[in-house]
């Protein structure tokens, strides 16, 4: 019996225009833009839709949600248990809800461990709002298991794990013993759409809520401080290429491009 | 005391140094720290000179075949190792694949912290300042790290390296220490996708191809232009969710990241999603029929035209340069 356990976290929807981010430069939180949802971080999903292909093949698999964060990562949890997740772990604890990376890569191997026996661990290639990167492998480290990242295809089969890998200019095959720890990229694909009925049916999921005391730990040392967040002057004169034909304009814009020394 | 700069250097495919190892020891110098650069490969006897040249104090070339599959089992331990030797205040390396792969587990096996994917780099007093697009490049952060070393992957391209000089710097050349065992992960094989072509990530000049191309068959267009260019082609995640380009070539937060000099956007609205992947690039021409296409407030220049019109004429124009 498969176990994998999915990491999911929730986000400010990405797609929010860049004219209604906001930040909060004195407490150096982004400001939630009115009236958009925030939603399960992107790569996340395609973690969970990595461990569904699996369980597609081998339905006697069990699919694990873990995530931590504050209440609202709930809806991310249930979003994934409706995409076909078995069960949910909601750690939800003031002392680490706003960790750093570090920290937060500690608290969810203990929560790994305390999960155990299992597989894979899949989480996605970086979480779309702070965009590190880090703590799948991280994790790899603390619970000292193989790592592969950036797959866009994972195939569990008798105690190892095989994943396609993308490389800059083409893909590689690697293998590793299981329990591994697997980062997923998008070319991976899109993940599934929950229909209605398996929303309700998530709504019958167990979702356990842990806190660091049920994990047996004590709060994880920070390592990295935020020291400054804002929004960057990134404003450009723009020089609108005026013309009445194409050519003219074609003709114009090559003008500039050979002034600027780029073609 | 743990004190300098180490730079995680490391070679291209083809056996030449890596571009962004000499634009992190100039970042090791303006830091004011003596800079050791440890280039990490297998075949890289004659880089050493190259690290030099660049102003590092001195050069480790840890060269050895167990680093030819390029894999993090072999190459984390292996910088561990350096970076243990060394015991440097601040260890730089390139987001490239490889840093992606090794900076975390480093960080990791050395009780500290890495800052990913930085565009600027300070010091204050002792503390590395290190800044970071986040938040889909809608953001920065800046941020110190308790812990020693200090380390910081750096975005290819944003930082300058320096006039390459004579070098002076001492040379070492050393094993990888790393047991055979300790590789976990094994290669089974590898492929390149395309044969031909310049890689989206080190082409200088990009034509991306947005949702306003209208279909698959727009793209031969932007190809041709790239050609022209000696450039590469990218699309948003609109045409790759539709299918009209390979999802390989998807610039954006959730595809590449891409640095070019140039880049022609295409029939591209400029959503964040796209923005992100683009978030460094100095020089936009944005072509879109749309006179407020949120694109054109990135640009530096803003051609308002339907691109079926504008880029035939375009690519017309820069053959005539070219031939010229």
């Amino acid at each position: 019996m498969p176990h994998i356990i999915c990491l999911v976290k929730q986000v400010p929807d990405p797609e929010t225009p860049a004219s209604q981010f906001k930040v909060d430069e004195a407490a150096k939180k982004v400001i939630p833009a009115p009236g958009v949802q925030p939603t399960p971080s992107q790569f996340d999903t395609i973690g969970v839709e990595a461990a569904l292909r699996i369980k597609d093949k081998s339905p006697d698999t069990t699919i694990t949600i873990l995530s931590l964060g504050p209440d609202s990562f709930r809806d991310s949890i249930k979003h994934s248990l409706a995409m076909g997740a078995d069960e949910g772990v909601h750690i939800n604890d003031p002392a680490v809800n706003e960790a750093d990376q570090w920290v937060t890569a500690e608290v969810l191997a203990a929560a790994v461990q305390k999960l155990a026996p299992y597989d894979l661990v899949i989480a996605g290639r970086q979480s779309t709002d702070w965009d590190m990167g880090v703590v799948g492998s991280t994790i790899a480290e603390i619970l000292g298991v193989p790592v592969a990242t950036l797959a866009k295809d994972v195939q569990l089969d008798g105690g190892q794990v095989t994943v396609e890998r993308v490389l800059l200019d083409g893909f590689e095959t690697v293998q590793a013993p299981t329990p591994a720890v697997v980062t997923v990229s998008n070319e991976l694909g899109e993940p599934r759409y929950p229909q209605l009925r398996q929303i309700m049916m998530a709504a019958k999921k167990e979702v356990k809520n842990w806190t660091l005391a049920d994990l047996g730990i004590s709060t994880p040392a920070a390592r990295l401080n935020l020291e400054a967040l804002f929004i960057p002057d990134t404003s450009v004169e723009t020089e609108v290429i005026e013309g009445e034909t194409a050519q003219e304009k074609a003709q114009k814009l090559v003008q500039r491009l050979q002034e600027a020394k780029l073609i | 005391m743990a004190s300098g700069v180490l730079v995680i250097g490391e070679a291209t495919a083809d056996g030449q140094l890596h571009p962004v190892t000499g634009e992190l020891i100039g970042a090791g110098v303006r830091l004011g720290d003596p800079v050791t650069v440890a280039v990490l490969g297998s075949g890289i006897d004659g880089l050493g000179e190259k690290a030099g040249a660049f102003g590092a104090n001195k050069v480790i070339l840890v060269d050895d075949p167990i680093l030819a599959d390029g894999l993090g089992d072999a190459i984390v331990p292996a910088a561990e190792r350096v970076a243990k030797e060394v015991d440097p205040a601040v260890i730089l390396i390139g987001q490239t694949m490889m840093g992606r792969e090794i900076a975390p587990r480093l960080a990791q096996r050395l009780g500290t912290a890495v800052a990913m994917d930085c565009v600027g780099l300070d010091k204050q007093g002792d503390k590395l300042v290190a800044e970071r697009p986040c938040f889909g490049g809608n953001a920065r952060a800046r941020y110190t790290i308790n812990g020693t070393p200090q380390i910081a992957t750096v975005r290819v391209k944003a930082l300058e390296a320096p006039e390459p000089g004579a070098s002076s710097a001492e040379i070492v050349k050393q094993a990888a220490g790393v047991d055979a065992s300790a590789v976990r992960t094994k290669l089974v094989n590898r492929r390149k996708e395309q044969a031909e072509g310049i890689r989206l990530e080190d082409a200088k000049s990009v034509v991306g191809g947005g949702r306003g191309v209208g279909g698959p068959e727009g793209f031969q267009s932007l190809e041709e232009l790239a050609g022209i260019l000696n450039g590469a082609v990218g699309a948003s995640r609109a045409v790759c969710d539709l299918g009209w380009y390979p999802v390989a070539a998807q610039i954006g937060l959730t595809g590449k990241v891409v640095t070019p000099d140039l880049y022609i956007a295409v029939g591209i609205s400029g959503a964040s999603q796209h923005m992100a992947g683009i978030s460094s690039v100095k020089n936009i021409a944005a072509v879109n029929k749309d006179p407020d296409a949120s694109i054109f407030k990135a640009s530096r220049w803003a051609v308002v035209s339907d691109w079926k019109e504008f880029l035939p004429a375009f690519i017309e124009e820069v053959k005539k340069v070219r031939a010229a």
